[in-house]
């Protein structure tokens, strides 16, 4: 924001509030009230406004409060932001970010643990990217704001106390890039956003058991770093995606065409992919845990694919 | 005939015509025997204004000779397009939907008139003839309706994705309702930058009842955003008569602590009237609802004959009490300032001009195939991906 000043955020309480998960603390103090936009609870309208104000000449980075209150912006999102460019033959470009933290959270119940990238999956002209540590985080945003394409940039509510020590200077990933977390020979490991941890937490258990997972943090959910994940699978022949949406129409189901599709001749053994359950995320601690992947069951499908 | 176009300045007020950018008229001024003189003259509108915690503008309208002679021109010229739409679409050479603006005119007319080329307008699938009076060419319109590449969205938008950037002119819009929290978005970056400039933010009685024009309205209201909202009330949603769908159908009362006028939108000098007026109260006090009073000879869209709804004595009585065209002609013969021959002859001269601005476009070829792929991302670091795989599945076309 302070380098360019057509830079600007929408959102419910990102002003003096300083936003719900704090992440554009002190920005209105720093910026003003016009800059850092505390909207009404209008999700539908504030997100067409960012959309407006983009083809306008803006870059507004329009925050849903939870990704989940972003289905009530599904047209502006759709039909506005990701086609006008389209429609109007290139004449308007629409550089919004929307970015919003989403995922399954601590028994916050159904509503409030959405997972929508596999809702926005399929909308043509939107890039869609999950960041998963502080340092990627930052990189993310910076290049989602410089990219001239609509980008939603997923944020995961339990991820925002993570801690880490990171450059203080200015750095840019690349918004098609994936990351290599643990380099491995025996299975490459596909995740994003929270999932990682879980798969970190299962790999000290498997490197225990005399495994060597390859472990990928996938980051560009539209489109995939093919590039990345394909020399992976040349190496290791074997896959396992977990992720954290749903398992109907999700992610995952789009990595695995997308991997048999290219490199179907590179695999010793079936790609199996973890998915959330396809049910309403239940309040309960204990049903909760078992609506997503846990680290046992990582461990118990590398078994599986490694025999 | 003379070749030469003209150009000229819009003289509204003084004021105004300090600001205004000069347009350039699409068809020659018939040299011989017709005013177009600059000298001011009042009219009274048809109608006073009826208003919403606001005082109306006087009913007294200065206009010129040579502006009533462009209003003629331009709403013959959008009357002449549409019909001839009307026969491309029944000749199947135009596709899909195809929303004809024949009868309301005036409000574009009337509008662009009042504005400058920095102002903003945005409206919904209704678009062609406020492509043309932002200043698009009768080729390009065309041809778009034809899905050929030289149309305005490269043949890729169609009839409801007209769009003009340099013209600030932003589309062309089919989702019904979705244009309006856009344009005041538009509104937002033009109060940010500072521009001085306004957004007219057009939409219809029936999207009139959309949830997010409210929240958009009370955003624009919140922040004082420079924006218009512009009903255009034909009366008919589609198929649903307006007291049918509303509760309330005094559309420009239903801002409640938004300001608002009922304008008729039949009669050009009155909807410029209107405009400059909400342009300037815009400016000072952020959000204002014209509601336009105007009807569409045709149906809601080409598939719709739009007489099942309505009967054809009322659209025949319209026809010939509220004519937007016949309204300016009549003036323009009562005070002289040109013939009823020498009308006649422009509206020979203007239905050739469309004539061959048809047939230019019916010459310009179907896009390329490698068209399918452009222009779904703005192309950062030559990269174009598509689907998820990043692969482009390239078709053969027959």
């Amino acid at each position: 924001m302070k380098l360019d000043p057509t830079v600007c955020v929408f959102g419910e309480d990102v002003g003096h509030y300083g936003g719900s998960y704090k992440v554009t603390k002190g920005l209105a103090d720093m910026f003003g009230d016009l800059r850092v936009l505390d909207t009404p609870i209008a999700e539908n309208s504030f997100t067409g406004m960012g959309v407006g104000a983009g083809m306008k000449g803006l870059r507004p980075v329009v925050e849903g409060m939870n990704m989940g209150f972003l289905l009530l912006a599904y047209n502006q999102i759709s039909n506005n932001c990701g086609m006008l460019h389209y429609t109007s033959g290139g004449q308007f470009k629409i550089p919004v970010v929307i970015r919003g933290p989403g995922g399954v959270g601590r028994q916050l119940g159904a509503e409030h643990s959405q997972r929508l990238e596999s809702y926005f999956q399929s909308i043509p002209g939107l890039q869609m990217v999950a960041c998963s540590t502080p340092y990627n985080a930052k990189g993310l945003m910076k290049a989602a704001i410089r990219s001239e394409n609509p980008v939603v940039l997923f944020e995961h509510v339990l991820l925002y106390n993570l801690k880490e020590k990171i450059p203080d200077e200015e750095y840019v990933l690349c918004l098609e890039e994936a990351e290599m977390v643990r380099p491995g020979e025996h299975v490459t490991i596909l995740t994003y956003s929270r999932m990682r941890y879980h798969v970190m937490q299962a790999a000290k258990t498997l490197v225990d058991k005399g495994y060597d997972p390859e472990v990928i943090d996938i980051r560009s959910l539209k489109p995939f770093d093919l590039h990345t994940i394909g020399n992976s699978i040349k190496k290791t022949h074997r896959v396992l995606i977990v992720e954290e949406c749903m398992r109907t129409g999700g992610i995952g189901a789009s990595l695995r065409s997308a991997i048999i599709d290219n490199f179907w001749d590179y695999l010793d053994a079936p790609i199996m992919c973890l998915s959330s359950q396809d049910v309403p995320t239940p309040y309960a601690s204990t049903l909760e845990d078992a609506t997503v992947v846990q680290p046992a069951q990582i461990v118990a499908a590398v078994e599986q694919i490694c025999q | 005939m003379a070749a030469a176009i003209l150009r000229r300045v819009t003289h509204t007020t003084a004021a105004a015509a300090a600001a205004a950018t000069p347009r350039v008229s699409p068809l020659p001024l018939l040299a011989r025997g017709i005013s177009d003189s600059t000298d001011t003259i009042t009219v009274e509108t048809s109608v006073p204004f009826m208003n919403h915690i606001v005082d109306p503008p006087s009913r007294s309208v200065t206009t010129t000779p040579h502006e009533l002679l462009t209003f003629f021109r331009d709403m013959s010229v959008m009357r002449r397009s549409e019909i001839a739409a009307d026969s491309l679409y029944k000749s199947k050479l135009i596709r899909g939907f195809c929303h004809l603006y024949d009868g309301q005119e005036a409000v574009a007319v009337g509008m662009e008139a009042a504005i400058t080329r920095r102002d903003a307008i945005i409206t919904a699938y209704r678009d062609h003839c406020l492509y043309l009076a932002r200043g698009g060419d009768l080729v390009s319109a065309f041809a778009e309706l034809m899905g050929r590449r030289d149309g305005c969205s490269r043949g890729k938008g169609g009839s409801m994705h007209f769009y003009k950037r340099d013209a600030n002119f932003f589309g062309g819009h089919g989702i019904v309702g979705a244009q309006v929290p856009l344009g005041c978005g538009i509104a937002f970056a033009q109060r940010y930058r500072k521009e001085g400039t306004v957004t007219f933010d057009l939409y219809g009685d029936g999207a009139a009842n959309q949830g997010q024009l409210f929240e958009a309205l009370n955003m624009a209201a919140l922040w004082k955003l420079p924006v218009i909202l512009v009903c255009e009330n034909n009366h008919y949603g589609m198929g649903t008569a307006e007291w049918k769908a509303s509760k309330s159908p005094a559309y420009y009362k239903r801002g409640d602590y938004v300001p608002g006028l009922k304008v008729d939108g039949m009669d050009v000098l009155a909807v410029k009237q209107a405009c400059k007026f909400a342009k300037d109260h815009a400016l000072e006090n952020g959000p204002i609802i014209l509601e336009m009073d105007t009807y569409r000879y045709h149906g809601h869209s080409m598939s719709d004959p739009g007489s099942t709804y309505r009967t054809r004595d009322e659209i025949a009585g319209i026809r010939q009490e509220r004519d937007p065209i016949e309204r300016v002609k009549k003036l323009i013969l009562a005070h002289d300032f040109a013939t009823a021959q020498e009308l006649k002859d422009m509206e020979k001269e203007i239905r050739k001009q469309v004539d061959d601005a048809i047939a230019k476009a019916k010459e310009s070829p179907m896009p390329d195939a490698s068209e399918l792929f452009t222009n779904v991302y703005v192309n950062d670091c030559g990269l174009e991906s598509f689907g998820v795989d990043r692969k482009v599945l390239r078709t053969v076309l027959p």
